[in-house]
């Protein structure tokens, strides 16, 4: 079963200085039970992504052709906003960077828990009860007693696992987490990325997890797709991206975390250029005016997918394999 | 303090007021130490950087340096001079020689001055407005390796990492002996981060800058320090060389701290040490060794004595029973 399938999707932004194509044919599936990661630099379209799937895109932004099926037969990308207004939180729940942020600061835990049950019909008492189970399984100790209590008076740590217990409150089939660690130190990262796992498993949703932090996703995911630009460039499994990729951006974005350098360097890998102006998309591949393979065809035709089974690269030259390039 | 030292920091507090009347009259703590008893030494040319969890301490500890936050007590020698309880004017030139990076690459800069206006800024500020200005804009524009043009764009114009070139170039704007910077690449991506740190490493070595750095990216660390300190509730818990740490750590925060960092890879069998995720609160600091409510290791005495600094090889350590010694 399949619990969110993109197909080709688009987004473009009207702005002053033109329309904006943020995302192009943009297309990955989120099996049930599984978790997918998406990774890319910053301005690559992971947000917009998030906000087409939630219906949550600005006013100058619109999508402008493709489908979000969600649970096989909704189309988020046409569904009405009170359609909508009942998936989110319900069906669809989100965790995002800032737990501070997520969390209202005057209200006290307890009284956000019990609010976001609002169509539970459940009594405040039992409400109530199911928020301290739910403190218990973000294991947050003695939650009885931490109810009456305001976020400014848990660790930055707690807030984020506070956040996580109210996504996930309702059950949702689809959990899209937008970074939820980065602000959380190494053993806090770690602690949290088993917490979902943990969770996952017990709820039994699907996971949509966007990081810019590869170790993470490689904690976590059991897939992945990379997006540059506004487009999946490539995707498979976890494994097969990060011991198999083939796409020559994925590879130098591997190539330049920091984590694969067992020692110092003078120094540290980058990627030469700049992304491309969205409004002004390269002909042929996104990626040919920073790549040191492109030839005559990559500036005038774009890669159809290669490679076989789950593991799809958007490449003519996808033949390559991870290690030639350090070599 | 020997002539190769630029900063010498010797058992530094700060504290913070915490709850009012009614805790003073419940006998609650009414402050908390937010950094409390930090020495340390930076010498002139090397990079020390400063690791730890959130609210542990590190931003506050770069804040005081810099004289934006009151020390409650202990000493701050840069360049010779006591800062500690310097007057804001008094302030001003030492500034000048110790420039702050904060966080947040775009929200650093004022949303409403163009960059040339951002870069002028400084020698504005210390008096040193007859100098051509547009001339150096483009002096620092080219250092930071932006391009010319960018002096008359506005921060929301700039994506992260040319922010965060454009907070480098204010820093470096008055020739500093030492950039404090605040999380320089959070919320960088790989690549861009590695031309960030790229750029700190040039400049230091062009320069010879000092740096003190804040992050909570282990790998930045050891990209980029010579030597580093590990915070937890205020205190250093251990510091030394970077590539010593990294290899043996001897408390055994450090060594959950590097066995936690998340690797590039699925089929990575990890050996982590696993810590409850509690973080004590700073109005009830554990008694003994703050560590020991959370530490593997703990044995009966570590919830009584309070563990004394001691010296092991090149760095100090804080712990009863320390490994890989």
């Amino acid at each position: 079963m399949t619990v969110l399938e993109v197909k080709d999707l688009s987004v473009a932004f009207h702005t002053e200085a033109g329309r904006l194509e943020a995302l192009k044919q943009v297309s990955f599936c989120v099996p049930a039970n599984r978790s997918v990661g998406v990774v890319g630099e910053s301005g690559c379209g992971k947000s917009t992504l998030i906000n087409a799937i939630l219906g949550l895109l600005a006013d100058n932004g619109e999508i402008t052709s493709g489908e979000i099926i969600f649970e096989g037969d909704k189309d988020l990308a046409r569904l009405d906003p009170t359609a909508m207004r009942g998936l989110r939180g319900l069906r669809i729940a989100t965790v995002f960077q800032d737990p501070m942020g997520a969390l209202n600061p005057v209200l006290s835990v307890g009284r956000q828990m019990r609010d976001i049950q609002y169509r539970s019909g459940l009594s405040k008492r039992d409400k109530d009860a199911r928020s301290v189970a739910m403190l218990r399984k973000v294991r947050i100790p003695d939650p009885g007693s931490r109810l009456t209590q305001f976020p400014h008076e848990f660790s930055g740590g707690m807030k984020q696992r506070i956040a996580i217990a109210m996504a996930l409150m309702m059950e949702p089939a689809l959990l899209i987490a937008d970074e939820p660690t980065t602000a959380l130190d190494a053993t806090l990262e770690v602690a949290t990325i088993e917490l979902l796992k943990d969770l996952q498993r017990d709820i039994g949703c699907s996971v949509l997890f966007i990081s810019h932090h590869l170790g993470v996703i490689a904690e976590l995911c059991d897939e992945m797709i990379v997006m540059y630009a506004g487009e999946v460039v490539e995707s498979g499994t976890t494994r097969e991206i990060f011991h198999d990729a083939r796409h020559p951006y994925t590879q130098k974005l591997l190539a330049c975390d920091p984590a694969r350098l067992s020692q110092r360097v003078a120094r540290l890998p980058t990627i030469a250029g700049t992304l491309p102006d969205l409004r002004r998309r390269p002909s042929g591949c996104v990626f040919q005016p920073r790549c040191d393979r492109a030839d005559a065809q990559c500036l005038t035709t774009p890669p159809s997918a290669v490679l076989g089974g789950s593991h799809i690269a958007h490449c003519w030259h996808a033949d390559i394999p991870l290690g030639a390039m350090n070599a | 303090m020997s002539s190769e030292d630029l900063l010498s920091v010797n058992d530094l507090r700060v504290a913070f007021r915490a709850g009012g009347l009614s805790a003073r009259l419940a006998g609650r703590a009414t402050e908390i130490e937010a950094v409390s008893g930090v020495s340390f030494t930076l010498q002139r040319g090397s990079t020390f950087a400063l690791v730890g969890e959130s609210g542990s301490g590190k931003t506050t500890l770069a804040r005081t340096l810099n004289g934006l936050q009151p020390v409650k007590a202990g000493t701050i020698l840069f360049e010779g001079q006591e800062l500690q309880g310097l007057s804001n004017t008094a302030m001003k030139p030492v500034r000048r020689r110790m420039p702050m990076m904060f966080q947040d690459p775009v929200g650093s800069l004022s949303p409403r001055l163009s960059v040339r206006s951002l870069l002028s800024e400084p020698f504005v500020i210390h008096g040193l407005s007859d100098r051509d200005l547009n001339a150096e804009v483009t002096r620092l524009l080219a250092l930071v390796g932006l391009p010319r043009d960018f002096a008359d764009r506005y921060p929301h114009q700039l994506s992260g990492g040319q922010a965060r070139r454009v907070g480098v170039a204010r820093a470096i704007a008055l020739d500093p002996v030492l950039v404090v910077a605040d999380e320089p690449t959070a919320g960088l991506d790989v690549s861009v981060q590695g031309e960030v740190l790229n750029l700190l490493n040039d400049l230091r070595d062009r320069m010879g800058l000092s740096m003190l750095i804040i992050t909570h990216n282990l790998h930045v660390v050891r990209q980029i320090a010579d030597r580093m300190a590990v915070m937890y509730l205020g205190r250093f818990v251990e510091q030394g060389e970077t590539e010593a740490i990294f290899r043996a750590p001897h408390h055994p925060y450090t060594a959950a701290l590097l066995s936690a960092n998340p690797e590039p890879d699925p089929d990575r069998v990890h050996q982590r040490i696993t810590l409850p995720a509690d973080v004590p609160s700073l109005l009830a600091r554990p008694s003994g060794c703050e560590f020991h409510t959370r530490c593997p290791q703990a044995q009966r005495c570590c919830a009584v004595d309070v563990p004394i600094p001691v010296a092991v090889g090149n760095g100090r350590l804080t712990c009863h029973f320390p490994l890989n010694t």
